[in-house]
């Protein structure tokens, strides 16, 4: 299954584009995705060891189970107002 | 009615502040987030927001519901702004009204501390010097876990 997987500030940076789209095996998780995006090399490697993630706009954390389609977001600390 | 936004536009303080009121409002309480000329010491000349746009209206009309809920008024409004900010622009605004002004103090407070905490916005600031860099930022809680 594919998910699309979209990128900001510093992470953007480090990986040099602002979204990609991975295939994964059927039920992967969000931390699945992480360790299948830090496989990537090159700064996909730097990515910080604890990443905030959002499925579908919604905050998720590790275990939250993946289906095709998602939108899954690596969110930065943020730093609005 | 409560009222957001995260856009691109400069931000209208008046337009905002007209979004609130109503016959029954004692007090209207009202905020701004401006661009300031430094910060922790280093002369800035500007900055830039980044924002995932779609979830971060998502967020915004979640907190203005929330404080809408503990202000008892449905009058809140609030707008955050993105891209290129020079020093003294507008980054946030934040209106609500109710009968008392303790509720809308509250309220309004209540607002720019869930934005510090989760909207997913980062900030660039631009130095005088040339250089740039992400500020260091509030690592969100998740809100929701487990299987789907």
């Amino acid at each position: 299954m594919d998910v699309t997987v979209l990128l900001f500030a510093g992470h953007r940076e480090l990986a040099g584009t602002p979204s990609i789209v991975v295939s994964l095996p059927q039920r992967a998780t969000v931390d699945m995705l992480l360790s299948a995006l830090r496989g990537r090399g090159e700064g996909w490697a730097a990515l910080p060891r604890s990443v905030s993630v959002a499925v579908n706009r919604e905050y998720a954390d590790g275990d939250t189970v993946l289906v095709e389609g998602d939108e899954v977001a690596l969110i930065p600390p943020v730093a609005g107002g | 009615m409560t009222w957001t936004d995260v856009t691109y536009v400069p931000i209208q303080p008046a337009a905002v502040l007209e979004r609130v009121g109503a016959s029954e409002d004692g007090a209207v309480a009202f905020f701004m987030g401006i661009v300031r000329n430094a910060n922790e010491g280093r002369p800035v000349s500007g900055l830039e927001y980044d924002g995932y746009r779609r979830m971060a209206k998502a967020q915004l009309s979640a907190i203005v519901a929330e404080a809408a809920e503990r202000a008892e008024s449905d009058r809140v409004a609030a707008v955050h702004r993105l891209g290129p900010l020079g020093i003294g622009e507008v980054s946030v605004a934040i209106a609500v009204s109710a009968p008392h002004r303790a509720q809308a103090f509250e309220a309004a407070r209540f607002v720019i501390e869930e934005i510090k905490k989760r909207l997913p916005v980062w900030k660039r600031e631009h130095y005088l010097d040339g250089e740039t860099a992400w500020l260091d930022g509030h690592v969100p809680a998740t809100e929701r876990g487990g299987v789907r």
